[in-house]
């Protein structure tokens, strides 16, 4: 059998296949963190309660209504940007303009109240999710067995924030939103509706938090702690990444996901802990993250 | 006489709790070129400001076209016709100079092409995909004056054009300035280069303390220059 560094390459290349699982999710999560952070200057941390939602919500169609795999992928995400719309315009508003301390308070108010509903109503057990018929099977790479749903994930969430990136940096759209970030005030002297963009924002982030726990459903176990023990690390990424990066949270999201991955081989006992001691030695040498602008 | 487009009258203003505008009277007509002169501090900006919408804390009145700018939601503003090019220039540093070119919204017919842009503001061709804030000053100020004529709008707010730039731009934005002023453009002009002012000004208005305290008539500012000088502190 092949080795590499005394591991089975068979060993390496799974750990490796599932930190890049792991950090496409990281990525997709921290992506809208950290557009939500640059524009609203809000730590949303209730992003997790999302991504969880976006799975339940999933599987609720599935469950309940019968609406399968690709369908909700497009109806989850809507269904958790607008519940974020209304949460933005009804409470969040408020708090802006005081301390970042307030709305980092009131999301993770919310994300205890909507882990709290989801414990109450299903239980702390998970729920699971079957793989869609059209992405069962396994690709046989030769030196590793690879799953078509896993590859999906992988290539779907590279795609998605690529899109994103493409979006925010390269079109009118991402101009504005960009301007926006800079100096609001002056956009709105503009003629541009900033507070509208502040709510479809902060819709988009988390629609897209929902979008990834539709994505993590025929993976993970669908239950109500499934975001808060991701948030964590993602909350992790993008310091790492840098707050507000859009690119920084992209690739930190995943190269951690990776190396994770890699710790597991090689040191399992610090694997739970890689991120973090990565993140404290960022903050130590560049405090304002691996592509963050120093201010 | 032209008819007035911008009638403020008493016109407070506060940031936060510092109350910086006692009451500030004045008028624009049609096609005038207008500016506010006065000292450092004396409210000029923050005047500019409380029209455009960035100062939100205000009382008083002012109509723009019979529309009353203080009950307008700040970013309806634009969309009265109203151009505002701040003290600060406010170019983006995250956005190219053409994204900053492009980035306010067109609000009415009879915006400029970006082609006459470039005919009016020669050193910002080419520059297309430039950082905004690599620019010069001088490139900076035209940027934002020529992001402000694509949108449509026929009245500006232009707040210290030539701070800080040297004497031939100074020559090229005053060109400019004469050549809105013939396209039929309202300007109220904040400026401190007397000189500058004179040379394309119709009247002029003395602020002080967050007041309008006198008026000058472009034509009798050589009469008046004493006063003018003991206003301004020269
Ligand atoms: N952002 C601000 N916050 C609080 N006070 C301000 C601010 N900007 C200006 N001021 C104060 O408001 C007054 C008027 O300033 P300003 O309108 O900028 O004057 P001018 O443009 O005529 O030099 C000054 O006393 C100044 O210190
Ligand atoms: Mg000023």
């Amino acid at each position: 059998m092949t080795e590499l560094f005394g591991v089975p390459l068979a060993v390496l290349s799974g750990q490796v296949m599932i930190g890049l699982i792991n950090g496409s999710f990281y990525a997709l999560l921290s992506l809208g963190l950290a557009i939500i952070f640059g524009l609203l200057n809000v730590i949303n941390f209730a992003h997790g309660a999302f991504y969880m939602v976006g799975a339940f919500v999933s599987w609720g169609l599935l469950t309940y209504a019968g609406v399968g795999y690709w369908p909700s992928l497009v109806l989850t995400p809507l269904i958790v940007g607008a519940f974020g719309a209304v949460f933005e315009r009804t409470m969040l508003r408020r708090l802006y303009g005081l301390d970042h301390l307030f709305s980092l308070l009131l999301t993770f108010g919310l994300a205890l109240a909507l882990e709290g509903v989801f414990r109450w109503i299903y239980g702390a057990g998970g729920k699971s999710y079957p793989v869609p018929p059209s992405l069962q099977g396994v690709y046989n790479l030769g030196f590793m067995m690879l799953p078509v749903y896993r590859a999906w994930v992988i290539v779907a969430s590279l795609a998605i924030c690529l899109v994103a990136w493409v979006l925010i940096e390269k079109t009118p759209l991402g101009a504005r939103l960009r301007a926006a970030t800079e100096n609001p005030k002056l956009v709105t002297a503009f003629g541009i509706n900033v507070p509208l963009m502040l709510t479809l924002t902060y819709a988009a982030g988390v629609g897209l938090a929902g979008l990834a726990g539709a994505m993590a459903a025929p993976i993970y176990q669908v239950s109500p702690n499934m975001g808060s023990s991701l948030i964590v690390i993602v909350f992790a990424v993008v310091v790492i990444g840098g707050m507000g990066s859009i690119m920084g949270s992209i690739v930190t999201g995943l190269m951690l996901g990776v190396l994770e991955g890699l710790t597991k081989v090689f040191f399992p006992t610090a694997s739970a802990i890689t991120v973090f001691i990565v993140m404290i030695l960022v903050l130590l040498l560049r405090p304002a993250g691996l592509f963050g602008k120093d201010k | 006489m032209a008819e007035i487009r911008l009638q403020v009258s008493a016109l407070e203003g506060w940031y936060g709790e510092s109350h910086v505008l006692h009451g500030v009277t004045f008028d624009v007509k049609r096609g005038e070129v207008v500016t506010l002169l006065g000292r450092n501090g004396a409210g000029k900006t923050s005047t500019l400001r409380a029209l455009a919408g960035v100062m939100r804390k205000r009382r008083g009145s002012a109509l723009l076209d019979g529309h009353d700018l203080l009950s307008t939601p700040p970013h309806r503003v634009a969309h009265l016709g109203l151009g505002f090019v701040p003290e600060e220039r406010g170019i983006f540093s995250s956005l190219t100079v053409r994204e900053n070119l492009m980035l306010p919204p067109v609000v009415r017919q009879g915006g400029w092409s970006v082609d006459a842009i470039h005919e009016l503001f020669p050193n910002l061709k080419g520059r297309d995909t430039t950082t905004g804030t690599r620019l010069s000053g001088g490139e900076q100020q035209m940027l934002a004056i020529a992001r402000i004529l694509r949108t449509g709008c026929d009245i500006i707010l232009l707040d210290e054009p030539t701070e800080g730039l040297a004497p031939v731009i100074v020559e090229q934005i005053g060109k400019a300035l004469v050549r809105l002023k013939e396209k039929g453009f309202t300007v109220l002009l904040v400026e401190q280069n007397l000189n500058f002012a004179r040379g394309v000004a119709d009247r002029h208005y003395v602020v002080e303390q967050g007041r309008v305290v006198d008026e000058f008539a472009n034509d009798s500012l050589s009469a008046s220059m004493d006063q003018l000088n003991r206003y301004l502190g020269i």
